[in-house]
């Protein structure tokens, strides 16, 4: 894990000088004999560009069924109940090598993904999957505080002012960040697996979210764009989309100098995916240097495409956020969520489940 | 004594009025209050579907361009909405409803028939089991078939190697068996309404069952199908918490759309697509009530 | 001839024999695995697993009953409101004299009824939200000096039921009205009782199937109500029908959930016997 974070900082580094001038580029081409096939993708939502999956149609000859999930622990519940019949799913980190122990990921075919070259190699190999055998990153983010500049003129540099915010707040329902952090505060591992730490955590969250209207799954900016509260914890490229729609700023991100989470989501094929080639190409189109830029000029999210990044096909806006991109001393104080196993999972489950009891009352 | 008597009765007379007045005015306020109430919301949200700005506290000024971005598909940031996807998920609807509404008649329909019909054992508990689907939380049926559905598939995949995917079968299966105990207590009712001696006055004039049921049983019975389509119809199109549950890839239907689009599109949009649906849905009920109406009087 | 009519009473049975086993396949048995789960343990991955347990019901009585109470106490004040509100309402309607005024005060009670529950229901968080028109209209009169907090409670949540139910609760009293016939009341008068013990002694025993009826049809689908609660009702307003529906997705606890459900489905058996014995003791 404090490898994943020695990766992504001296990757931080490396994007301010990362601007080389636009290149020549061969658009993606789709390889022949899929024509008329279908493929099932299970995404996070507002997570793709409008025009990502049309032209992966367009390219292929095929037809796409595009569904999305709010949380690792959904999609996961969904795979494990058998799978629907996705092709593509985009689970974070940890989740990749939980899903790869309990034997529910098929192995990629780095054969048929040659774009796999364009990432950026310190992000290959990370330790939930050190040989990349079941997955590669599609993007990269942290969670923080998404808020209304208006209530905070000042903005938001520490998770006391989200606890002691008197206006409503919304959290994000991701279980493991959010016990996280409570982590952070009580000085525990932010992965901890003891039962006691566990539902430490849980109490200090129940205590200090008195002014939480809603755990969010994964709409917290919608709120925070409807007027609904101050205060959305979410992922920052979806506090991002919201600023950049509405022109304004009437919106910021902010993560708190306590530390938080940041993760990287991969692509990855479920078991009994019923076309795990056509998910493979699309693997690869994903990594392609001009689709993953797009992706990123669209969503907001942190590119792991070095191939983007340096052809000069990402805005500048984007390489130079510092929301998206964060410094590295404030990287150093982020966490990855880790696979904690069956037991601690267990334990997290009941946890959450008290805590959402418990914040109403 | 006769005086007094009358002096309370005058008394309690003029309470009387006085109370009776006041339980008109409740009378007429009430049902004025309830249909504020019902109507209220509705009517907001197809106000400021026309709201030339994003607020939702104050009109602005009329505008059509909310409409205008649904057409043209431009909704922001947010790629949860394209007019295809929600034509597609009508579609769906559509199918699925149609389907799993006349299976859902025929059987509920038979089973009505043989209700009020037949004599045979087990048919009290055949009542209750018929009455258990409508009293049943929804989302306590969602998951049985939820769970059902897996059992069923990992024990075929067991035995046969082969892997059956959810889908519109089982999102059908699960729409015919809440719509079944519908029908069956429409239809029922309707046969519970009918003269049973029509029946036997074609018996006494030679008619075989079948002549019979279908010359005079089916033609007075058949207001009491077409409303219990309806009924199902109505019931399956509107079904969010149990296609939620048994839905497979692909299969997105209207309300599963609309659930995500109103977590994840901000205000305007929705409304405005909102107004479309409920003006589309008026049209469709208003065609299929001309078409119950012409069908009830020629019976 | 005669006796193939009397085939027919027989052949009964046989109509009846693919409905009832549609209905064994895809209700009873699905409900039995439910109930066999329940009793489970939690596997990895949250499935079901041997050996038996009672921990999940244990839970359930336990932690969960904070809400499982809280669902029942709404659900039973939806019940209330929609027939304070809903009995006047289909009175109103029955005693139309025409027939098309008649027509159209219950179509205006159906119409709503019929666009999408969804919007229905998300057409509240317009009104309610802290942005809302309610709050705007307070805020501008100057009623209230800052938004008040009306979305993401549990009055949010009783506002959507009784707005998603009420019909449920007009149309069957409507019903058991249109069939009353108003000359008892005369009667109860000529006899001296006023107006107020015509109604509690004729009147509203009467009319009590549809009454009764309409408690039912309006307190089931309260008690597990899930989108409701999930468009509205935030951390405050969450109600059993949410936490199964986390049992199937992020908390991946298929005995838990099966569990649950098992303990709001008896509440509901609970209540329909209430329903049952009022309704035997009124026709008798």
């Amino acid at each position: 894990m404090k490898k994943v974070l020695l990766l992504l900082s001296a990757l931080l580094l490396l994007v301010p000088g990362a601007f080389a001038q636009e290149m020549e580029h061969e658009p993606w081409a789709c390889p022949e004999g899929y024509e008329g096939q279908t493929l099932s993708i299970f995404n996070w939502s507002t997570y793709i560009a409008e025009d990502t999956v049309p032209n992966f149609e367009a390219a292929c000859g095929v037809t796409v069924n595009y569904d999305i999930y709010e949380s690792n622990e959904a999609m996961l519940a969904r795979i494990r109940q058998g799978n629907p019949g996705y092709d593509i799913i985009v689970p974070s980190g940890g989740t990749v090598q939980r899903m790869a122990e309990e034997m529910l990921l098929i192995p990629l075919d780095m054969a048929m993904i040659p774009n796999a070259a364009n990432v950026i190699p310190d992000l290959l190999g990370a330790a939930y999957d050190p040989d990349n055998m079941y997955s590669l990153p599609y993007q990269w983010g942290t969670v923080g505080v998404g808020y209304r500049t208006e209530v905070f003129p000042d903005g938001i540099n520490s998770w006391d002012q989200v606890w002691e915010h008197d206006g409503p707040v919304a959290w994000l329902d991701d279980r493991q960040t959010m016990l996280g952090i409570a982590h952070l505060f009580l000085d525990n591992d932010p992965n901890t697996t003891d039962a006691d730490e566990i539902n430490a955590a849980r109490d200090y969250l129940i205590e200090k979210g008195g002014n939480v209207v809603t755990v969010a799954a994964d709409d917290g900016q919608v709120l925070l764009e409807r007027g609904d509260v101050d205060i959305a914890i979410e992922y920052n490229g979806d506090i991002l989309q919201i600023s950049w729609d509405c022109e304004c700023d009437d919106y910021a991100y902010a993560i708190p100098e306590e530390g938080s989470n940041v993760w990287i989501d991969n692509l990855s094929i479920p078991v009994d995916a019923p076309n795990p080639e056509l998910a493979m190409v699309f693997i690869d189109y994903i990594l392609d240097a001009k689709v993953g830029a797009d992706l990123t000029n669209y969503i907001w999210y942190a590119s792991p495409n070095q191939a983007s990044i340096e052809s000069g096909y990402i805005d500048e806006d984007i390489l130079n956020d510092p929301a998206i991109f964060p410094p590295a001393e404030q990287v150093a104080k982020l966490f990855a969520v880790i696979d904690v196993g069956a037991e601690a999972e267990e334990l997290i489950n009941n946890a959450w489940d008290e805590l959402l009891i418990f914040l109403g009352q | 004594m006769a005086a007094p008597g009358r002096l309370i009765n005058e008394g309690a007379l003029g309470r009387n009025r006085a109370l009776r007045r006041l339980g008109k005015l409740g009378l007429w306020l009430n049902p004025a209050a309830a249909y504020f109430f019902l109507w209220a919301p509705i009517l907001i949200l197809v106000l400021f579907s026309f709201n030339d700005s994003r607020s939702v506290s104050s009109f602005n000024g009329f505008t059509l361009k909310w409409y205008g971005n649904i057409l043209n598909n431009v909704m922001g940031a947010e790629s949860a909405f394209s007019t295809e996807i929600m034509l597609n998920a009508f579609r769906n609807s559509l199918f699925v409803g149609t389907v799993a509404t006349a299976i859902a008649t025929v059987l509920g329909t038979m089973i009505a028939l043989a209700m009020a019909r037949g004599r045979f054992r087990g048919k009290g508990l055949l009542e209750g089991l018929l009455f258990l689907p409508v009293v049943i939380p929804e989302i306590t049926q969602a998951i049985s078939l939820a769970i059902f559905f897996k059992v069923l598939f990992d024990w075929v995949a067991l035995m046969s190697g082969e892997r059956i995917f959810p889908g519109f079968h089982t999102i059908i299966a699960a729409h015919v068996t809440f719509n079944i105990s519908y029908v069956a207590i429409v239809v029922r009712a309707r046969l519970a309404d009918m003269n049973p001696q029509l029946e036997e006055a074609a018996k006494d004039l030679g008619a075989n069952p079948w002549q019979a049921f279908w010359r005079v049983t089916f033609p007075l019975m058949l207001p009491g199908v077409i409303s219990g389509a309806l009924l199902a119809f109505t019931l399956s199109l509107d079904d969010f918490v149990i296609t939620f549950f048994t839905a497979g890839v692909g299969t997105t239907t209207l309300p599963v759309f609309v659930y995500g689009l109103l977590k994840l599109t901000v205000t305007p949009e929705v409304n405005a697509i909102s107004t479309i649906m409920m003006v589309l849905s008026t049209i469709l009920i208003g065609i299929s009530l001309a078409i119950q109406g012409r069908g009830a009087s020629r019976i | 001839m005669s006796s193939r009519w009397r085939r027919i009473r027989e052949t009964g049975f046989f109509l009846a024999l693919p409905t009832t086993a549609w209905l064994a396949l895809f209700f009873v048995l699905p409900l039995a695995i439910v109930l066999f789960v329940s009793f489970m343990s939690r596997g990895r991955g949250g499935v079901a697993e041997l050996p038996f347990t009672l921990e999940h019901y244990q839970r359930s009585f336990g932690i969960f009953s904070i809400i499982l109470w809280r669902s029942i106490r709404l659900a039973a004040l939806t019940t209330v409101i929609c027939l304070l509100l809903g009995y006047p309402l289909a009175f109103f309607i029955s005693t139309r004299r025409r027939r098309l005024a008649r027509h159209i005060s219950l179509f205006l009670v159906i119409l709503p009824f019929w666009t999408n529950f969804l919007i229905r229901t998300y057409s509240w968080r317009i009104l309610l939200g802290e942005a809302g028109l309610i709050n705007g209209f307070l805020l501008h009169l100057g009623l209230i000096g800052e938004p008040l907090s009306l979305l993401n409670t549990q009055f949010a949540v009783l506002i959507g039921l009784v707005y998603g139910f009420l019909p449920f609760m007009v149309l069957p009293i409507y019903a058991s009205v249109e069939r009353f016939n108003f000359r008892y009341v005369d009667a109860a008068q000529d006899l001296g009782a006023n107006d107020a013990r015509t109604f509690l002694r004729v009147v509203l025993p009467l009319t009590m199937p549809g009454v009764l009826a309409g408690c039912a049809l309006v307190f089931i689908p309260s008690v597990g109500a899930f989108v409701t609660p999930d468009l509205l009702g935030g951390t405050k307003g969450l109600m059993i029908g949410n936490l199964i529906n986390n049992q199937f997705g992020g908390s991946g606890n298929m005995p838990l959930g099966s569990a649950l459900s098992i303990v709001m489905m008896a509440v509901v058996m609970l209540s329909l016997l209430v329903y049952v014995f009022g309704n035997r003791r009124e026709r008798g």
